[in-house]
């Protein structure tokens, strides 16, 4: 391996490391904030989870979730953050797609999209 | 219960399995779902959606430590990454349409391989194979940072690893686990490839792995907010924790004695599957 291209490879991982940190931290955070409001306003409520009956429309796309965020739904926040949280390995990926251009790796740059394309199609196809 | 105590101990307990699947090297993933489904009395789809996501979170977090240190293999990982990913889609879509006992039932037997593979000691041998045709057209050869130098290594079975990595993806997308142990076997036993390479590169791997099977939990309403959010909380916080004090510890009696509680809930799972309990 060229030391130039082993130098590019390590420059790549090491800004993908961290967009990773930040994508975590940042859904955290949102997760953190939506939890303390559903707590406040729900936390007395009993708790049952034992049937199962699936999430309500709205919590379950990307619409439904902000639409319930900009109401201050707590549940729709969570949702939001968990959200982030499930699209930081993608936006991983894509990344990856302008790192392999970068390098001239034909070869990788199809596998990327490849792997784009999947994750895109279990995000948006099935909803 | 009311919701704010059955977040606090659900919140408190994914901590701890977050803190000791990151000290034992497992994940914690692997004993939230009997956690939530056997002791919470959570249904398993709830505890598998929370799972999944947390499972992302521990990925994504660990990894900006890991790639600073040279040793994951991202050409690897992304070729590998197509075989997890379909194969998680595919396991994802397996998860709603077959019952809850079938699913309770392999994952007692994914936890039974788990605590074998707990107990199994990480190989070490010196690895001076030729270059294998197929893996050199990939460009999947590498190498990475010894005590004495940089170290290169050859892959090989490609079509083998391959195989064993859509295994991987299928069930971590059915299981709502990160299947770190079978992604490390297939790239260390199977592949070839160096412990410490295989280790990064399968966490690495891990988060797209269970980001592709995400996205239909959530689809299909297995993603509950209240649910996940203690869980998340929990299992990144205890991850974190663990990642810090791993080097101070010795960890052997830590992994016998996790194999041995993975190895109880695996025959609690069995149990209720077969009952029809779960």
């Amino acid at each position: 391996m060229l030391p130039g291209r082993s130098w590019t490879d390590q420059r790549i991982e090491n800004v993908l490391g961290n967009l990773l940190r930040a994508g975590v931290l940042l859904s955290a955070l949102v997760v953190s904030i939506g939890g303390a409001i559903y707590l406040l306003r729900h936390g007395h409520s009993p708790v049952d989870f034992r049937v199962f009956r699936g999430e309500p429309a709205d919590l379950r796309d990307v619409r439904g979730i902000i639409g319930d965020t900009v109401a201050l739904e707590g549940r729709g926040i969570i949702q939001l953050g968990l959200l982030l949280l499930i699209a930081t390995p993608v936006a991983r990926v894509a990344f990856s797609i302008f790192g392999f251009a970068q390098e001239r790796d034909r070869m990788y740059v199809v596998f990327t999209v490849i792997v784009f394309s999947i994750l895109l199609y279990s995000l948006l196809g099935s909803a | 219960m009311t919701v704010l105590e059955f977040s606090l101990l659900v919140c408190a307990c994914s901590l701890i399995a977050g803190l000791v699947g990151a000290l034992t090297g497992l994940g914690g993933g692997v004993v939230l779902v009997p956690l939530l489904s056997l002791f919470f009395k959570v249904d398993i789809r709830y505890a598998i959606g929370a799972s999944l996501v947390s499972v992302i979170a521990t990925s994504s977090g660990a990894a900006a430590a890991y790639v600073k240190e040279g040793f994951s293999n991202i050409r690897i990982g992304m070729f590998l990454e197509i075989a997890t990913t379909i194969g998680a889609l595919l396991g994802a879509t397996l998860a709603t349409h077959v019952s809850t006992h079938a699913i309770a039932m392999v994952f007692g037997v994914v936890l039974l391989f788990s605590a074998y593979f707990a107990r199994k000691p990480r190989s070490l041998a010196e690895r001076a194979v030729p270059p294998d045709p197929l893996a050199t057209r990939l460009r999947l050869n590498g190498s990475f940072p010894d005590v004495d130098g940089e170290r290169t290594y050859n892959v090989q079975h490609v079509p083998a690893g391959w195989s064993l990595m859509f295994g991987a993806g299928a069930l971590s997308g059915l299981l709502g686990i990160g299947s770190g142990a079978m992604k490390v076997l297939a790239m260390d036993q199977a592949m070839r490839i160096p412990f410490k390479v295989s280790t990064t590169t399968s966490n690495f791997m891990i988060g797209v792995t269970a980001a592709a099977s995400a996205g239909v939990y959530l689809s299909r309403g297995y993603i509950d907010p209240g649910l996940a959010m203690p869980v998340m909380l929990g299992v990144l916080a205890g991850s974190l924790l663990g990642a810090r004090i791993l080097v101070q510890m010795h960890t052997k009696w830590l992994r016998l004695g996790f194999a041995l509680v993975i190895v109880l809930l695996a025959i609690e799972m069995l149990y209720n599957g077969l009952s029809g309990r779960i």
